[in-house]
């Protein structure tokens, strides 16, 4: 029923830090490994769950980097299938070549969010956990990832439980004077009853307020890449994306439209914007391409300032400046490969400025770096505790739920019968169900037969 | 060889009853074997009919065409209406019974009803034939054949009786149990399990000192069960309330030691809202008393029935700890309380037409399938009976929905949950309770018993009337119109914020005003039979409710009326755990809402089945 080829991809985001992680899921993952792995005790099988040390090794027998190798026999692995995670030195270079390593032995390039899915279809993970997977594969990206995972790792699950067990308890309390005459239960206290409901249900409505942020991180923040002419913009984006995707030429006005390519940026999921050079213009077509330019540069979440090094900067490179809000900006010295000219002083206001060569494909990975310290303060402060939701399935779960609470206190209010607020009660709870996965009549019951002496 | 039926019927109890009578009424020829004939109907505990959800059974089981309602109407001896200062969704009727003329009534029903056949006998072996049930044989060597078979036999299978250390076979005091059947059915292929129930003792009525008791009486004008029955006139006689204190929980824990359930001599699962009186001593240590209803057992019996202290403990700490209560200080005891041990089959082998899945033709219905309480046999008697003869006549079974009756929460669950401990109906076990109410259960079922051809053409007649007057009442309410002049009427009612005038709906939506309130502004109105007037104020009342429940209906049956196809293949879902591809296939659920309310399979997988469902 499921695919049964074996998939690959770096499972940390590419140009940060030391050590990056590369993961392989499927039956051929241990047969990948093996082929390329080499330590000094030789062994025939890989121990589930230890970490190795040793040397990759390509087809041609060169060596390609010391490293750490975990091997996690299915199910017990995040997917459910068998899972080799081979932990390499950090560096886009190098774990591009230990990907076509496993490429070219066999395996396919995992599409984002495909391990997520595989565990997901494996019945790895419960329903607040398989929701976030949707989120994983919308992200396209690690970072995002991020968020997401911690969805994984129950954070969201979490709370929605702590909410839903006040729920229960709360609904068996009810119906335990529903189904039990007075006389085995007592008589109920509906205020202290609603009391905890009231202050839950304002932690809920921060929650799912938090569902904006959640969205930038889901759909991607916008990085402009903007500039006078021929400083090398569309060289950066074509550096940036790996592949020459922008037209790149000596004439100075090449770029006349903008360009927009999603990308993961140092674990973000980006939308990188290449823009026409900034300048003053008579051409109807480059003039458009300008103005275009520049409304992208108040929306952008984020500028990248390209100016050229070798040469002094010109009226045309002021013009650029004035249109970049200064605390969204890093400012790229571009072609770093040639004799620098540049006079910082004038880019004083600035705070980040980053040396790199578009052509020669220099300083991206510290421009990356610096990129993944903007983005990660900007989203963590957004963020809060670092929790948000981010599915829309699960904002709209805690609205209902909250909906139904709010009918549930005005349902005190006028002293409705408790079936009717048991009715509100057990709305909410379903609607959290949505994400926890449903309470039964059953356990209530359980609740009610463990907290009441009931029966003839 | 014996005669050749239709349906035979084995156990008359409550279950059996029901489903014997279903089947003749319907026009198919029943035999109803059972074990005695002087036990048909027999009340094995408490001699009371209905209780919260319970009485909503009965009404539901009155509503289809069965006989219980009119039973206990003809034979009760105090009626109660319980949860009146609760809604109106759960209200409940509750009636204690003379346990002798509801015996005997119910078997002269029996009796009298053409095309059903009462005999005594006790079956040891069904007749199956290329897995479909031929008959059953006697343990005398009579065979008997019949098309389809309704299993009810209650408590009987291997029951073993407790009382303190010593046990004995029986099927219920001084009844022998059924040996041997229980063992025919595992062979035959079914899971049989054991649970445990236990009753009371009876005291004797003369050794206890009412006069220090407080006496609770039945309402004043009793509310009968069925539609059938117009008034109940026979003298009620109440009932009488005690407690236990410090000493009785002494005593009891002072027995514990030769308790059958404390030192590990039973095994079956009981009932955890039945529980006996030393479960609760010792699960609630803190509760310094328990109150204990003392209920006639009729009104000629000279037993009582003491509701709240069922034991199994030794029939001298038995004595003792009644001595130390209240009014009992001097009691006797006439039948010792016990505990019994029965085999049950898991009725997650059955479809929810009560067939088994195993051999064709053959219906379970009762305590046979863990459920406890007559309310819950004769439901599941009445449905396995309907649903026997449906099949002889060629239709299709009939499956109620657990948005149209407990009748049909009862057996969704039981054949999604099985059955680990006892089953007992609770109104929090329906998820759209506010629609299940005592009051509309004829509008909610008497259709299909019409239509299955077991309610009658008078009664189909009679409720036809009421549907139209509450149909009248709802279109007086919505036109009748107080005016803004209508000052008298206006000061009458205490509403001087009146300025537009209002409908008589309008203002019966209003909290302090009552249908009775308004009666004379539509004379008509007052005219209706209580019954409707109270539907219609409860419908006016509680529409944004009743609305929004309606509205969760269709979100329901939208899963529900995503279909599984028949004989579909889990074993190909390979993302499925092997855990739940068991579940799914040990059920088999018909729709993609079934599969989800069986316990196990998470959500995850009911994810990954609409997908392959919707492919
Ligand atoms: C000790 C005890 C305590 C209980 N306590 C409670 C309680 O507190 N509350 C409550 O709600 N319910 C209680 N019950 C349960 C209640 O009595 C049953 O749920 C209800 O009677 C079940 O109805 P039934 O028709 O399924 O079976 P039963 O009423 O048990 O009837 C079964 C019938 O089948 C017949 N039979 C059995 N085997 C054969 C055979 N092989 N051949 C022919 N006939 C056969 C028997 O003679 C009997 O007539 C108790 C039952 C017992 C025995
Ligand atoms: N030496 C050197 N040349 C570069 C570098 N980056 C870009 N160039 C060259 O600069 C010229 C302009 O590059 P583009 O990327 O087209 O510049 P642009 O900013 O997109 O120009 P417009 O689209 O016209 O605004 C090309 O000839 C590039 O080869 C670099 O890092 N070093
Ligand atoms: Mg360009």
């Amino acid at each position: 029923m499921l695919t049964l080829d074996t998939i690959v991809a770096p499972v940390t985001p590419p140009g940060e830090g030391g050590v990056a992680i590369v993961r392989l899921s499927g039956p051929q993952a241990f047969t990948y490994l093996k082929k390329s792995f080499r330590s000094k005790t030789k062994r025939k099988e890989f121990e589930s769950h230890r970490l190795y040390y040793g040397q990759l090794f390509n087809a041609d027998e060169v060596r390609l980097d010391e490293v750490l190798a975990v091997v996690m026999r299915s199910p017990r692995s995040y997917t459910g299938e068998d899972v080799v995670e081979v932990h390499c030195h950090g560096g886009i270079q190098l774990v591009r070549s230990v990907l076509d390593l496993f490429l070219s032995a066999g395996a396919r390039m995992a599409t984002p969010g495909e391990f997520t899915q595989r565990a997901f279809l494996n019945g790895r993970l419960d329903l607040s956990q398989a929701e976030a997977v949707v989120d994983v594969i919308k992200a396209r990206s690690e970072r995002s990832g991020q968020v997401a995972l911690d969805q994984l790792e129950g954070q969201l699950s979490r709370k929605i439980y702590r909410y839903s067990d006040q729920l229960k308890s709360a609904l068996a309390l009810l119906e335990a004077h529903i189904d039990f005459p007075d006389d085995e239960v007592g008589s109920l206290d509906l205020t202290s009853l609603v009391e905890p409901i009231h202050a839950q249900v304002d932690e809920m409505v921060a929650l799912a307020s938090s569902f904006d942020v959640g969205r930038v991180l889901r759909e991607g923040v916008s990085i402009l890449i903007l500039g006078r002419p021929n400083v090398g913009k569309s060289s950066l984006m074509n550096a940036l994306l790996g592949e020459s995707r922008a037209i790149v030429t000596d004439v100075a006005g090449t770029t006349r439209d903008t360009l927009e390519e999603p990308l993961v940026l140092a674990g973000f999921p980006v939308r990188l914007i290449d823009a026409a050079g900034v300048r003053e213009t008579d051409d109807p077509v480059e003039k458009e391409g300008v103005r275009r330019a520049s409304s992208k540069a108040r929306s952008a979440d984020l500028i990248l300032l390209v100016v050229d090094g070798s040469t002094p900067l010109s009226a045309e490179d002021r013009l650029a400046i004035g249109q970049c809000q200064v605390d969204k900006t890093i400012v790229v010295v571009n072609k770093s490969d040639q004799p620098q000219c540049i006079d910082h002083g004038q880019l004083a206001e600035f705070s980040h400025k980053v040396p790199v060569s578009a052509k020669q494909i220099t300083g991206l990975d510290s421009l990356c770096t610096v990129i993944a310290e903007r983005l990660g303060q900007d989203s963590l402060s957004a963020a809060g505790e670092g929790f948000v939701v981010t599915e829309k399935r699960h904002k709209d779960a805690l609205l209902r739920a909250i909906a139904s609470l709010n009918a549930f206190f005005e349902g005190v209010r006028v002293s409705a019968p408790y079936e009717c607020l048991a009715m509100d009660l057990r709305e909410g709870l379903n609607s959290l169900g949505l994400i926890t996965g449903e309470t039964t009549p059953d356990e209530i019951l359980d609740q009610i037969f463990s907290r009441f002496c009931i029966g003839k | 060889m014996g005669e050749k039926y239709d349906v035979i019927v084995v156990g008359a109890g409550h279950a059996g009853c029901e489903a014997a009578l279903a089947v003749a009424r319907m026009g198919c020829r029943a035999l109803l074997l059972t074990l005695n004939l002087d036990a048909v109907a027999q009340m094995s505990c408490n001699p009371a009919i209905g209780g919260l959800a319970k009485g909503h059974l009965v009404r539901e089981i009155d509503a289809l065409g069965g006989e219980m309602a009119r039973n206990i109407d003809a034979t009760g001896i105090q009626f109660r209406l319980l949860n009146t200062k609760k809604g109106p969704a759960v209200r409940a009727s509750r009636a204690q019974a003379d346990r002798d003329l509801y015996r005997a009534r119910m078997k002269q029903v029996v009796e009298a009803q053409p095309g059903l056949d009462l005999k005594q006998g006790q079956v040891v072996r069904l007749l199956v034939e290329g897995g479909r049930v031929t008959g059953v044989e006697t343990r005398d060597g009579l065979l008997f054949e019949s098309l389809a078979v309704v299993l009810t036999t209650g408590t009987f299978m291997r029951g073993l009786i407790h009382v303190g250390l010593v046990n004995y076979p029986g099927g219920r005091a001084g009844e022998p149990p059924s040996e041997g059947l229980s063992d025919h059915l595992r062979e035959l292929g079914f899971m049989v399990g054991r649970l445990k129930t236990g009753t009371p003792p009876r005291l004797a009525a003369e050794t206890i000192d009412f006069s220090a008791l407080e006496a609770q009486p039945g309402d004043d004008s009793p509310q009968p069960f069925s539609a059938d029955t117009e008034l109940i006139d026979r003298p009620q006689v109440p009932c009488h309330i005690t407690y236990t204190n410090e000493k009785t929980h002494e005593v009891i824990r002072g027995g514990l030691d030769r308790s059958p359930l404390y030192s590990g001599v039973i095994e079956g699962v009981g009932p955890r809202y039945c529980p006996s009186i030393e479960d609760k001593v010792v699960r609630f240590p803190e509760k310094e008393q328990h109150q204990i209803f003392l209920e006639p057992e009729g009104l000629t019996s000279g037993e009582i029935y003491p509701n709240g202290v069922s034991t199994s403990l030794p029939v001298d700490v038995q004595l003792d700890y009644l001595r130390t209560m209240k009014g009992l200080e001097k009691v006797e005891i006439m039948r010792p309380g016990y505990a019994i041990e029965y085999d049950y089959v898991d009725p997650i082998q059955l479809h929810p037409s009560l067939e088994t899945k195993l051999v064709n033709g053959l219906y379970h219905a009762g305590q046979v399938n863990g459920t406890s309480g007559y309310e819950e046999a004769a439901g599941q008697g009445l449905m396995a009976g309907i649903n026997a003869a449906l099949q002889i006549q060629g239709r299709e079974p009939v499956v109620i929905g657990r948005e149209q009756g407990y009748l049909g929460v009862l057996i969704d669950d039981l054949v999604n949950l099985g059955a680990k401990e006892p089953y007992r109906m609770f109104t929090s076990r329906a998820e759209y309770r506010l629609l299940l109410r005592e009051d509309n259960a004829d509008q909610r079922l008497s259709p299909l018993g019409y239509e299955v051809g077991l309610l009658p053409e008078e009664r189909w007649l009679r409720f036809s009337a009421k549907l139209a007057s509450l149909e009248e009442g709802r279109e007086r309410l919505r036109v009748t119109r107080i005016s803004p002049g209508n000052q008298e009427a206006i000061k009458r009612l205490g509403l001087p914020d009146l300025k537009n005038g209002a409908s008589l709906e309008e203002l019966l939506r209003r909290p302090e005003l009552k249908l009775a309130d308004l009666e004379f502004l539509d004379p008509w109105l007052a005219g209706l039979s209580s019954e409707v007037r109270h539907e219609l104020e409860t419908e006016v009342k509680y529409a944004g409710y009743i609305r929004r429940q309606r509205e969760q209906v269709e979100r329901f049956r939208r899963l529900e009326d995503l279909v599984i196809p028949a004989g579909f293949d889990y074993g190909s879902v390979g993302s499925l755990s092997a855990e739940v591809r068991e579940k799914l296939m040990n059920v088999a659920p018909r729709t993609l809402g079934q599969a989800g309310r069986i316990p196990g399979v998470t959500p995850a997988a009911i994810a990954i089945l609409s997908v392959i469902l919707k492919r």
